[in-house]
């Protein structure tokens, strides 16, 4: 049952120790927050680096920011929920990750060898519609 | 501009008169046949005044044993559907060879195949397994009911509207002729612009829905509601599958949500999901699809995995041998279950070094199956075996399955598929596993804990009747396909014209009908013990003298289940309570806190089902309409906040001290 | 067969000593909600996986009309990410509020998350109106189809997060800071910073890099 809220002494707030953050986390990380957002802004718009550096300056940058949201925002811990969200989580990315690499690895090798004549790489451009 | 609206397109969309199937005599006797049924149910219901006891304890309960029993039956009537499209197609292809046409056209012939694969995956199996998980888990974990009773009502509701949008589709409008994963571009607006494939997409989005719900809920039940002394490793392993399968379950599902809302907005809104053009790739829809496609048959057969562990174990009078071992062959046939989804489509062309890894991992998962396998035989070495019918299902499982394993390993192998691909090789195949394996794993649950259930056993001689059917039935419908297979017959044909194949499919007509009276058998079977169950009875509540905490409750349970959470000391807990000598408490009986009945379940997944055929069918006016409603008492439920009662003191004692004097009375 | 019997009740000795091996006397089972919640947010992230997926397959598909560095417009893209961000801050001086249960304070906080909230649709509707307005609507290409279907689903969330908080609010407003509301409220919490970290992956993943040669 999930319902308590009418009930005797006993102090059903917490919920097994449900984390809940402090002033000072949600500072930290909306600031971490702010500046791993304007970098990669800056780097793009004024298109200060070459280009496949960018990408992976982007994606490191949006990982970092993710922990940052996860921790100081989510209150993502080893101790909420007895582990539990911890392990959820890590079997979410583990999923993610094989989901959007073997998507694209496969798709990448079904486009090669299964629709000729479609450059994927171009950018602009008209295409040869098989 | 008013006088532009076109009022009726409006309101009815592309709904017409048209719709009606008149012109199909098959459909229209169908028709009949379910009007007449439906009708005799409607009376008898009326006559014994069983309105108020259905709405009131049945379809408004949230007690997880009412609502298992409802799925069970959910179940088992769309078993009678899918089972009627596979009699259809049997008969088809056993006869329609070179100038014979047989009795389905093309037309009509595409969309028996696709209904039976979506009504015996989606509306038979899931609801099935989701029933006995719904049933047994919380009793088996020592819990008074799931972690969220409401949220499993309303899911059981979404799952049976979505089977009604199904059955819709056979007297208003058509189905899907795409077969059961709807493969575009076939799919797309082009190829089917019909409500065919509306009417498959969204019975399977609200359908989806319900059983994420469920698989949230069990996941929670199961972390979080085991009675104390419960670590995981003393969980039974029935328990343990269905953590894994509730994983697959959170984890799959939104796939399937995502890529059909996908395919829905190509067809609605002319987007470039799947299209052949405009920069569409249909490959992508083939790969997504898979990615949940293959999870799903594990969330099948994980469920009856355990299953035949407790029956295995129950039935020799042995601990489960290798219970560690058991437990890590699930968790990592649940994580590989990920790494295989390519064997699907070998031959799409993603070439060779993608299809040796995919066909590599899709060896490497056969062989903790395998190690289950030899687990339930060492479990039966030197037991005392008590060949019930829970056990015969079992043993039948272990033959049949493993062959079907081997016939995948065999697909397993990209060129090999190259030729088997699609073929009837293939059906054969996934029909031996699936049989074999989720249906008798099944058959074998519902007659190991009917007891519990119901509070009586269901009939040994029509149970077995409907076993050696069944059995016979199976190898004899599909020995043939194998053999056809390797002769290169394709899959989904009405017609053929080489008449020298034509006594394998009449073979495989036969077997057919031996299934179809192997259900007959089961039908008769539950009337038999209806009517004999004073006969059949069981007053201890452990007919089998079982090992895990659902036995020792009564049969059936009382509402709440355990007037006090037991404290778990071993694995096999009542095996180990029996051993020690455990005495039922007598005094001390506490109020039980309960969760409240509810309408919301079933009145917001009726409305989502309002929603879905409205967009079917393009009445934009009722789906506006509709989806408002369904908002609106989504948010009027959440303004609920009493939701809850409490059963009092005396009588959980009265309903205990009845129950031990009972046992006591029969010893 | 099972074996209770008044004898073996007897030879059991003390019944309540014996029997309390095998029982507890008064449990109550955790909490799920919270739990559950976040697994049901964990599959919501699945359904954004197979979006992004698709994005990474479909998005180079121009079909001869417009690509994103032609489309985007990065500082509207910056302003909104912004508006979401500072939600995100304004949730937390929410859910402070609510714990020391301080209603008022709690509800205006929610106010300010809202209003941001809805800034941000606003803006988002602005720009998907725009491209539609210019032929660059969802129909277009499988990069637009994409990209739509993608920006498009965060918003829809986004949208439920916002109806979901006035409901709150009412609800706060009307009850107090009950147990259960403070547990819906950390369930919304949860749903609005989720959010935030999609649109992360969506301004990194298309606005950013879609803007890339």
């Amino acid at each position: 049952m999930s319902d308590h809220s009418t009930h005797h002494g006993h102090d059903h707030g917490h919920d097994a120790g449900a984390p809940h953050g402090s002033l000072k986390d949600y500072t930290i990380g909306f600031v971490l927050s702010v500046i791993l957002t304007a970098i990669p802004f800056w780097l793009v718009m004024a298109k200060v680096l070459p280009s496949n550096w960018t990408g992976y300056i982007l994606l490191a940058f949006a990982g970092v920011q993710v922990v940052v949201h996860m921790i100081y925002f989510l209150h993502m811990s080893t101790k909420a929920e007895h582990g539990w969200s911890m392990m959820t989580m890590i079997f979410t990315l583990i999923v993610l990750v094989i989901m959007m690499a073997g998507s694209i690895w496969v798709m990448y090798h079904m486009n090669a060898n299964m629709m000729p004549g479609m450059d994927t790489d171009a950018v602009h451009g008209t295409h040869d519609m098989p | 501009m008013l006088d532009q609206l076109d009022l009726t397109k409006l309101i009815f969309g592309r709904l017409t008169w048209e719709a009606i199937p008149y012109h199909e005599p098959i459909l229209l006797a169908t028709f009949a046949m379910v009007a007449i049924g439906g009708l005799a149910l409607l009376a008898v219901l009326t006559k014994f005044k069983l309105w108020g006891p259905l709405w009131n304890n049945w379809f408004t309960s949230i007690d997880h044993k009412k609502i298992g029993i409802m799925y069970m039956i959910l179940g088992l009537v769309m078993l009678m559907r899918g089972f009627a499209d596979a009699l259809m197609m049997r008969a088809q292809q056993a006869f329609s060879f070179g100038d014979a046409n047989g009795f389905l056209p093309p037309h009509h012939y595409d969309q028996v195949f696709t209904a039976h694969g979506v009504i015996m995956i989606f509306f038979v199996a899931m609801p099935l397994i989701t029933g006995l998980m719904n049933y047994v888990v919380p009793l088996q974990i020592g819990a008074r009911d799931v972690a969220f009773p409401f949220l499993n009502n309303f899911s059981f509701w979404m799952t049976a509207f979505g089977a009604v949008l199904v059955m819709a589709s056979l007297f208003v409008g058509e189905f899907a002729r795409t077969g059961w994963l709807a493969y575009p571009p076939l799919s797309g607006i082009l190829a089917s612009p019909d409500v065919g494939v509306d009417y498959y997409i969204w019975s399977l989005q609200i359908a989806g829905v319900g059983t994420l719900l469920s698989g949230v809920n069990l996941l929670v039940t199961i972390v979080k509601m085991r009675a104390p002394g419960m670590d995981m490793m003393k969980m039974p392993i029935f328990t343990w599958t269905a953590l894994c399968t509730n994983i697959l379950i959170v984890a799959a599902f939104p796939v399937l949500t995502a890529v059909l809302a996908m395919l829905g907005m190509d067809r609605l809104l002319g987007t470039h999901f799947f299209t052949s053009e405009l920069g569409g790739n249909a490959m992508m829809y083939v790969n997504l699809i898979w990615i949940w496609g293959h999870p799903e048959v594990y969330i099948l057969i994980l469920p009856c995995f355990g299953i035949f562990s407790e029956v295995v174990s129950t039935f020799s009078s042995k601990r489960l041998f290798g219970y560690s071992s058991m437990v890590y062959a699930t968790l990592v046939i649940t994580i590989l279950s990920y790494l295989v989804w390519l064997h699907h489509f070998f031959t799409m062309g993603s070439g060779a070094s993608v299809n040796s890894f995919f066909g590599i991992t899709t060896m490497i998962i056969s062989i903790p199956t395998g190690a289950k396998i030899f687990n339930w035989l060492f479990t039966m070495y030197h037991g005392k075996i008590r060949y019930e019918l829970p056990m015969m299902w079992t043993v039948a499982f272990m033959v049949t399955f493993t062959v079907g394993g081997m016939t995948g390993v065999m697909l397993a192998v990209p060129p090999a598929d190259f030729v088997l691909h699609n073929s009837l090789f293939l059906i054969a195949h996934f029909h031996n596993v699936i049989i074999g394996g989720v249906l008798f794993g099944l058959f074998a649950g519902i007659n190991y804990w009917f007891p519990k259930a119901f509070g009586y056993k269901l009939d040994s001689f029509w149970g077995k009747v409907s076993f050696w059917l069944w059995v016979v039935g199976f190898w004899t419908a599909f020995t043939p396909g194998y053999i056809l297979g390797f002769m290169g017959v394709t899959r989904r044909m009405s017609h053929f014209e080489d008449l020298s194949i034509q006594w394998l499919f009449q073979i495989s007509l036969v077997g057919t009908l031996m299934i179809a009276g192997g259900i007959g058998a089961m039908l008769i079977q539950f009337v038999v013990s209806f009517m004999r169950r004073k006969q059949l009875r069981d007053v201890t509540g452990d007919p089998w003298d079982g090992r895990t905490l659902e036995w020792a409750t009564s049969s059936p349970p009382p509402d709440y289940n355990f007037a006090f959470t037991p404290r778990v000391h071993d694995n096999d807990t009542w095996a180990d309570m029996k051993k020690m000598k455990y005495a039922r408490p007598s005094t001390g009986f506490q109020a039980i806190h309960m969760p409240k009945n509810t309408w919301a379940g079933i009145v917001i997944a009726g409305i989502s089902g309002i929603v879905g055929f409205a967009i079917i069918w393009q009445m934009w006016l009722l789906v506006i309409v509709s989806f408002i409603a369904l908002i609106g008492t989504i948010i009027a439920h959440t303004f609920n906040y009493k939701r809850d009662y409490y059963i009092p003191a005396e009588q959980v004692a009265a309903t205990e001290l009845a129950h031990t004097r009972l046992l006591e009375s029969h010893v | 067969m099972s074996e209770f019997t008044a004898s073996n009740q007897a030879e059991a000795g003390n019944v309540a000593g014996d029997a309390s091996r095998y029982y507890v006397t008064e449990h109550h089972p955790e909490n799920g909600t919270l739990l559950g919640f976040w697994m049901y947010l964990m599959s919501d992230c699945l359904i954004f996986a197979c979006l992004f997926a698709t994005y990474a397959v479909l998005g180079r598909n121009y079909a001869g009309g417009p690509s994103g560095a032609e489309l985007f417009d990065l500082p509207l893209v910056a302003l909104n990410t912004a508006f979401l961000l500072f939600s995100s801050i304004t949730y937390g001086f929410a859910m402070l509020a609510a714990h020391r249960k301080a209603v008022k304070n709690a509800l205006l906080w929610l106010a300010v998350t809202g209003l941001l909230g809805a800034c941000f649709l606003g803006l988002e509707i602005y720009e998907f109106m725009h491209l539609i307005h210019e032929g660059a609507g969802p129909a277009r290409s499988g990069f637009l189809t994409s990209f739509f279907a993608l920006v498009g689903t965060h918003g829809l969330h986004v949208t439920f997060g916002i109806v979901w908080l006035v409901t709150l609010m009412v609800q706060v407003g009307k009850h107090g800071m009950t147990v259960e509301n403070l547990r819906r409220l950390t369930c919304l919490s949860m749903f609005w910073h989720f959010l935030d970290v999609i649109w992360i992956g969506v301004f990194t993943f298309v606005y950013l890099m879609g803007t890339l040669p």
